[in-house]
């Protein structure tokens, strides 16, 4: 066996302060790799009890339908759901954003635990796919890379739902007290604003070396590191 | 190669990773498998199943099929090219799917050359035996590798020779002195780049699925066990008895591939598999996966 089910980035036992991964399908390294560059307790989480301590909860990129549907399969909807309600920050990326929507064009909700309205796959197909750069003043005083692939689009959000990234005819970023949405991948990018932003959200305080925004050191293929086959 | 545009691509086969991606012949078989979760489907107008018995040359499919399936699912669509054949690339490109597969179970159009994938904007997976086989297009432009397992044939032991001879290699290149590497990615067709790369990773850059002779959720968690990051179900799907639960089934037993309460759950009253093939029972000059090199 080359991969482990419950694979923790770090010893510490103290759970309380970790952030997971939903860890179905779709950007699970990528994101956990980020943490551990801030220095946060990530773990991978697609069990029940794997719930149970958890001060937020990362829903990866992936493909939304899939998701959905092992979510679903699994009796974790309501799962997620419970801890939501007793406290568990979320934040959605792409697919995650997409199944946190109360509302999906041409598609039921999935968890539709924030009031946005979101359509899927909103560019066209891989070759629309494309990098940008913004600044999110509420984030990070740089500039901060954007990637989209396949991308959804934010169309509307509701009363109570912050903008915190307007683009062109689109809403790329929103949240409120408890959830936060990118249709971009800021794991797919060196960028730790992001996941410092949302760890501060789920009172964690990030202990990593890097201050600023990117991790140079970061590169794309740093994902691999924590999927070895040897 | 525009490197910016690479990287997407690659990133995108990440996002697929930990799912299924399946054959499907029609707009009804592309709803039942975004229905049942895959990831992505790839658009062909016959499973392998059908393109071996059927013999004769196996070409793209028709552009007007694919842009049918294209229009009913919002999944990535990916669709095979013949080896070599970077003109049916050239078409599928401005048709503006998502994925090309420069597929063995298509008949070779080019027995020298593989595309140069890097002419392309859009994203290409392939086809490899061996770690040898996966650098060479990896550096031909693929960004995405999947194993060469005999297809049509619903026998999984072409796929899981082909991870094992992988994940050899890869542990063979980790262990040996960076010295030694310069004989060995000699004797074994290695880009010498690539193979330091792969050394330094343990692993490929890119995301390398299963595919070939998978048929049941056991063979999906079997490959996934084996260090795949994700499965590609051919005619195992629908030249199933049951192929909506079948695919379910293949769906879950991949995102919970190391969980075997789980994968026997869903494993349980699938009905048929697809009829299987013994791989010494076919004649060799029907063996697919030794197209391409």
């Amino acid at each position: 066996m080359v991969k482990f089910k419950n694979m923790s980035l770090h010893l510490v036992k103290d759970t309380s302060a970790a952030i997971g991964v939903l860890d179905l399908q779709g950007g699970v390294y990528e994101h956990l790799d980020h943490l551990e560059r801030l220095g946060i307790t990530g773990s991978r989480v697609k069990e029940e009890s794997d719930f149970a301590d958890l001060s937020g909860l990362i829903i990866p990129g992936g493909e939304s339908t899939c998701l959905a549907r092992l979510l679903d399969n699994f009796g974790l909807k309501e799962v997620i759901k419970n801890r939501y309600q007793s406290g568990m920050k979320i934040w959605g990326t792409c697919a995650g954003a997409i199944l946190l929507a109360k509302k999906v064009v041409n598609d039921e909700p999935c968890l539709g635990l924030i009031d946005i309205e979101i359509e899927r796959n909103s560019f066209g197909s891989q070759l629309d796919s494309f990098t940008a750069e913004a600044i999110m003043p509420k984030v990070a005083a740089e500039p901060i890379p954007l990637t989209f692939i396949r991308a959804p689009k934010i169309l509307r959000v509701g009363k109570n739902i912050e903008i915190l990234l307007q683009m062109d005819d689109y809403i790329a970023a929103a949240e409120n007290e408890n959830i936060l949405v990118t249709v971009f991948h800021p794991e797919l990018t060196g960028c730790l604003a992001l996941h410092r932003y949302f760890a501060q959200k789920c009172g964690i305080n990030s202990t990593g070396s890097v201050s600023g925004s990117v991790d140079s050191r970061w590169q794309s293929h740093s994902w691999t590191r924590l999927a070895r086959i040897v | 190669m525009d490197t910016k545009r690479h990287e997407l691509n690659i990133q995108l086969a990440q996002m697929l990773k930990g799912g299924v991606i399946m054959d499907v012949t029609n707009v009804e078989q592309a709803k039942i498998a975004e229905e049942a979760g895959a990831v992505a489907v790839m658009a062909l107008e016959r499973v392998p199943a059908d393109i071996r018995k059927d013999g004769g040359v196996a070409r793209m499919s028709d552009p007007a099929m694919i842009a049918d399936i294209k229009k009913a699912v919002s999944i990535p669509v990916m669709a095979k090219a013949r080896i070599g054949h970077f003109v049916e690339a050239q078409i599928l490109e401005a048709l503006k799917i998502d994925y090309i597969d420069e597929s063995e179970v298509l008949t070779p159009a080019d027995e020298e050359c593989h595309i140069d994938k890097t002419k392309f904007k859009i994203p290409f997976v392939c086809g490899a035996r061996n770690l040898g086989e996966a650098l060479r297009r990896i550096a031909e432009g693929a960004a995405m590798i999947r194993t060469k397992g005999e297809a049509g044939t619903g026998n999984v032991v072409e796929a899981v020779r082909h991870m094992r001879t992988m994940n050899r290699e890869i542990r063979q290149l980790v262990e040996m002195p960076t010295e030694e590497v310069t004989g060995f990615a000699k004797t074994n067709g290695l880009p010498y780049e690539l193979a330091l790369k792969v050394k330094e990773l343990g692993r490929l850059p890119v995301v390398n699925f299963a595919a070939g002779g998978i048929a049941t959720p056991a063979d999906a968690a079997l490959m996934m066990q084996l260090g795949c990051d994700g499965i590609f179900v051919g005619s195992g799907v629908f030249k199933s008895s049951d192929p909506a639960l079948r695919a379910k089934a293949i769906v879950k037993a991949t995102a919970y591939f190391n969980d075997p309460k789980k994968v026997l759950e869903a494993s349980m009253g699938l009905g048929e598999a697809m009829p299987g093939l013994e791989i010494a029972q076919i004649p060799p000059d029907q063996l697919l996966a030794g197209r391409g090199w």
